[in-house]
């Protein structure tokens, strides 16, 4: 633990005033002189055949320097690597690896596939140049249905495949046949999750600059994943990491998406620029970011409950199909995060879960906020729902009955998650969150006054009270060098790159605590490669808890080193030397002071303080990875209203409860958590991406995908911490993860208010996604 | 998502660019606020050989008083402009009422007001209001002008009367009655984002609270706006009470509407929903006429 001047308040965000006032750099600002620019040439067919693609005319066309079809980059071309392993751990998984392609040969696989590559002296001229290129194909029938892919006549999106089966895997705990025989209740549903996107406000962008002369390859990628853009372009090209800098500039959002690599920008413009010795310039538009950069949820549930008369859960069965996509590069860490959060909340003595992955003729699927966790969520909190309502029992109460309380944590669920270890709920106080949930709502209340006085009023008015719990802080490890300079400040430098989850600001509180020094004197530096280079990557709610600890460890040892040398300076003993701001002495005697800038001057052997041979500097470097992930936890609860005639639902409150464990900063984890609220909300109510029976993608733009806006945002939104005593001894500084717990319940808490604003019998909702009209075909179902 | 190549023109009068839409003929587009014609550029959707930019013509872009109590309203005058202006605040309400609904401030400060109803975009409010209001639109070609009504501007979904080597040049809005009331509502997934259906009303009533005059619109259910007639039919001489307004849109949502079915709702349920608006839009209008 630490305790300090920084850490723990709602510092503000240092980078903000640059970033509001427009005075950073994003992908598109960079412009590297002699630059040309690139353009993906994308498959409208979602599954074809190439026959030829001739682009002799298109490079006749002034401006256009080069055009690359997949046989121009003869022993190049090869399917990428596999990302993420499938799950061997778990015993009898299937996993069938096919790999992204960097660019379409001989068969196309999905809406949006690439093509061809034009380089040209602008994006313009490049884009021009498409309209002369011929592109020849016959077209196959589009595998789009999950369930329908799966079966044995379908068409094959791998023809070498003797199905559309990408994996198989099977958990189990307990015996599932063996509860439902003592069940006194058993519910069956199948619920769709749709499909949506990351949509972070900045698309992809790419630059490879090979420096013929120095013989670098210089890269900069607004990417989640800096470290393996490095790696894999160095063995690509065969060339030595030293040789390839990656840079990350900021970056206008991540939420997941940006974590993938190996896609053709990453794979073939690096090629293309040693081959040109040119830079290249590829900035994503939003309709390619659409089509083809990776996205998420789409899962079906057959799912199936049994209980005890009283509520008690016996056993939980869930087969689900998962879209994965054209490909499976990124394994199967979606479908896994759902198998482990499916029960994750709850006592379920019997579980039985299946993983159907299957291939499709549709983008790829990759981790979005929420990454499978919220999918779970959504099917376990449902199923609740319906369970109750069979029972004659609230939905609040079967879950009072179920939740975990904290003296049953830490337990070990048995499930095989993301990270290949069995999932250990670490800590915290499920059923607490929930109560606490339940109190600050005043769900009592709502109950006996204010929705018996809307109904009678003629208002339609619902409540929903769910928990959840989010899976973070996996491994394997993340690390960081803090180096004092001569000039007094700090720099930190990690390779995890950051997207706006105001990692300057945070890691730079933990910093200037442990050594004294103003916030503002603290630089941090994210995924720069030449300046860290060790590290896995921003994803799964992780940075705080990992890089947050190794910063933590690192500045331990870069204080040690100015006690010592302070200590040889002064020729006093260690313990009776104090940090002051910004400066070291001896303990009551301020005339005494050295400046940290003049003590890391010190701390050089050349200065004769400390011996030759000593690691030089007021410099250390430290790693932190923990044996497994933390798990944070928390409830929601949603007051709806509904327009009684055009079924427009509106979150008039809501509340949520969140265990992160230690926060370092209030209002960075509340911006978390609100941003995660409004992606959960625009899953619900607004955001779906629609492939027709052909594989066409129906909404590529925002004019057809819809995000809610800030005005769309629920004008009472009440976010708690409550933090259970055990959750603070998870790792170094007691922190879990927040990233993505505010995607996780909107859905399941905002489909039990709808429906329990009606309490129209037979109106159920089985979908993650409702619009009013939506709402309105239920109803229609529901009276018949 | 780059337009293909197209030539500019920047005139910076309106003889100017009246000269220049002559000589462009066929090939030549007008370009106004751009909200809605560089989005389809971008897209290659639209491919315009050249564009004449009206954003440097000063003349274009004013709100003056009219003779008889009305606005006329220069064609690049901007909706931000329009929504925030005392006159119009004062005589026709229901402009600064509908400007919130259109997307957001950023693009209500660059999208023209003669812009958004030249375009004719079904999904558009300006070009409903413009046929509701029965707006005129000066129509103008090197040497040449003529009136159009607004009700007759509109001919197909993003197709008006105006020529290529034509531009709206203004549009004269003409002054209400006494006891004139008007209420535009609107169903819309997002807060600005396009309605899934949308109805507006003017409405007049006479001394002893009958209806004078009645002329309702309706948005999103059809390829273009629709002008009701049955409103008129069932509503004039008589008083609007909440049966015969329960009625006309009954007969409007049954008779004169042609909704469609898409991603974000289907046919019937816009149907329901535009009886609803209908019977909330004249409800409020006449309440407001009083």
């Amino acid at each position: 633990m630490t305790t300090g001047k920084y850490f723990g308040k709602s510092v503000l965000r240092l980078e903000d005033k640059n970033m509001l006032t427009g005075n950073v750099k994003y992908m598109d600002d960079i412009e590297i002189p002699g630059q040309l620019h690139a353009a993906f040439l994308r498959s409208d067919y979602a599954h074809a055949r190439i026959l030829k693609i001739d682009v002799s005319e298109a490079l006749k066309r002034p401006g256009v320097v080069a055009i690359y079809t997949a046989e121009d980059f003869g022993d190049f071309w090869k399917p990428g690597p596999l990302l993420v392993p499938p799950p061997t751990a778990i015993d009898g998984s299937q996993f069938n690896a096919r790999t992204l392609v960097p660019i379409a040969k001989d068969k196309i696989r999905y809406s949006g596939e690439v093509l061809a590559v034009v380089i040209a002296e602008s994006r313009y001229i490049a884009e021009d140049a498409f309209d002369d290129i011929i592109i020849d194909v016959d077209p196959l029938p589009a595998v789009v249905d999950l369930e329908k892919a799966w079966e044995d006549t379908s068409v094959l999106v791998h023809d070498d495949l003797p199905s559309n089966m990408a994996a198989l895997v099977k958990q189990e705990v307990g015996s599932y046949e063996e509860a439902k025989k003592k069940a006194d209740v058993v519910v069956s549903r199948r619920m769709l999750i749709e499909h949506v996107a990351g949509a972070a406000m900045e698309n992809r962008g790419f630059i490879a600059s090979w420096d013929d002369q120095n013989q670098v390859m210089t890269i900069w990628a607004n990417t989640q994943s800096p470290l393996t853009i490095r790696g894999s372009v160095a063995r690509a090209l065969n060339l030595a990491e030293s040789q390839v800098h990656v840079i990350t500039p900021f970056i206008g959002g991540g939420f997941g998406p940006k974590v993938m690599t190996s896609l053709s920008d990453d794979v073939l413009l690096p090629w293309i620029s040693l081959k040109l010795k040119r830079p290249i310039k590829w900035m994503e538009d939003r309709r390619e970011n659409f089509l083809a950069t990776t996205s998420e949820r789409d899962q079906v549930h057959h799912c199936e409950i049994v209980l005890k008369k009283d509520g008690t859960i016996l056993g939980f069965k869930d087969v689900f199909y998962h879209n994965t996509g054209a490909y499976d590069s990124y394994g199967m860490t979606v479908p896994l995060n759902t198998q482990t959060h499916t029960i994750s909340n709850y006592r379920v003595p019997n579980f039985y879960s299946e993983i159907r992955m299957v291939f499709t003729n549709q983008m790829v699927v990759t981790p979005v906020r929420g990454a499978g966790r919220s999918e779970g969520v959504f099917a376990m909190e449902r199923m609740l729902d319906f369970a109750a309502k069979e029972l004659g029992i609230s939905p609040v109460e079967i879950r009072l009955k179920n939740l975990l309380k904290a003296e049953e944590l830490p337990l070990n669920t048995g499930v095989i998650g993301q990270d290949f270890v069995v999932n250990i709920l670490d800590s915290g106080d499920y059923l607490g969150n929930y109560q606490k949930c339940l109190a600050e709502i005043d769900y009592d209340k709502f109950r006996k006054e204010i929705q018996p006085k809307a109904r009678a009023e003629g208002k339609r008015m619902g409540i929903g009270m769910v928990a959840f719990t989010e899976g973070t802080a996996v491994g394997p490890y993340e690390g960081c060098k803090i180096t004092v300079s001569t000039s007094g400040k700090v720099t930190m430098a990690t390779g995890y790159s950051t997207q706006g989850q105001a990692h300057y600001t945070v890691f730079a509180q933990i910093i200037a605590d442990q050594l004294n020094v103003k916030i503002e004197d603290v630089r941090v530096v994210t995924g720069d490669t030449n300046l860290f280079a060790w590290g896995a990557g921003t994803f799964a709610s992780r940075g705080a808890a990992l890089v947050g600890a190794a910063a933590y460890l690192a500045a331990q040892k870069v204080r040690a080193k100015i006690f010592s040398t302070a200590s040889k300076k002064l020729e006093v003993p260690e313990e009776e030397i104090e940090l002051c701001e910004g400066s070291v002495c001896v303990k009551g005697q301020p005339e005494t002071s050295i400046p940290l800038g003049m003590l890391a001057s010190l701390a050089n052997p050349m200065r004769g303080v400390v011996e030759p041979g000593v690691e030089p500097g007021l410099e250390a470097t430290a790693y932190y990875g923990p044996p497994h992930g933390s798990t944070g936890s928390g409830a929601m609860g949603v007051i709806v209203s509904i327009d009684e005639e055009t079924n427009k639902p509106t979150i008039e409150r809501m509340v949520m409860v969140d265990d992160c464990g230690t926060v370092i900063n209030p209002l960075v984890v509340e911006g978390q958590l609100q941003g995660g609220i409004s992606m959960g909300i625009g899953n619900t109510l607004y955001e779906r991406l629609v492939y027709d029976e052909n594989g066409q993608l129906l909404t590529a733009s925002f004019m057809d995908y819809l995000m809610p806006l800030a005005t769309d945002m629920p004008e009472k939104l009440e976010i708690i911490h409550n933090h259970a005593e055990s959750s603070l001894k998870v790792n170094p500084l007691g922190i879990k993860g927040v990233g993505e717990a505010g995607a996780i319940p909107p859905g399941p808490a905002i489909v039990q208010a709808i429906e329990d604003a009606f309490g129209v019998a037979g109106f159920e909702i089985l979908e993650t996604n409702l619009s009013p009209s939506q709402i309105y075909e239920y109803l229609k179902k529901a009276a018949k | 998502m780059k337009p293909a190549k197209f030539d500019y023109y920047a005139p910076s009068s309106l003889d100017e660019a009246l000269d220049k839409l002559a000589e462009l003929g066929y090939d030549g587009k007008v370009l106004a606020g751009g909200q809605s014609l560089v989005a389809a550029m971008n897209f290659r959707m639209a491919r315009p050989t050249a564009l004449v930019d009206l954003n440097n013509v000063p003349e274009l872009s004013y709100i003056k008083p009219t003779e008889d109590g009305g606005l006329a309203i220069g064609t690049m005058t901007r909706v931000f402009t329009v929504e925030n202006n005392a006159e119009v605040a004062k005589r026709f309400p229901l402009l600064v009422e509908v400007a919130k609904y259109i997307a957001h401030p950023q693009i209500r400060r660059r999208g023209t007001f003669g812009g958004a109803i030249a375009h004719a975009d079904p999904a558009g409010q300006l070009p409903s209001i413009a046929v509701l209001m029965n707006m005129k639109a000066l129509i103008r070609r090197k040497g040449e002008e003529r009136w159009v009504d607004g009700q007759d501007l509109i001919i197909g979904p993003f197709m008006t009367v105006i020529e290529p080597d034509e531009m709206l040049a203004e549009l004269v809005l003409n002054a209400w009655p006494a006891r004139t009331g008007y209420k535009y509502v609107q169903v819309s997934r997002q807060s600005g984002g396009y309605a899934q259906s949308a109805v507006a009303s003017i409405v007049t009533l006479d001394e002893n609270d009958k209806c004078k005059d009645v002329r309702m619109v309706l948005m999103s259910v059809g390829e273009v706006p629709i002008l009701s007639q049955k409103a008129g039919e069932i509503l004039i001489g008589n008083t609007p009470t909440r049966e015969v307004i329960a009625e006309v849109a009954e007969v409007v949502t049954s008779e004169e509407i042609d909704p469609a079915t898409d991603l974000h709702a289907t046919a019937d349920y816009r149907r329901s929903i535009t009886r609803v608006l209908a019977v909330r839009s004249l409800t409020e209008a006449f309440e407001r006429a009083k």
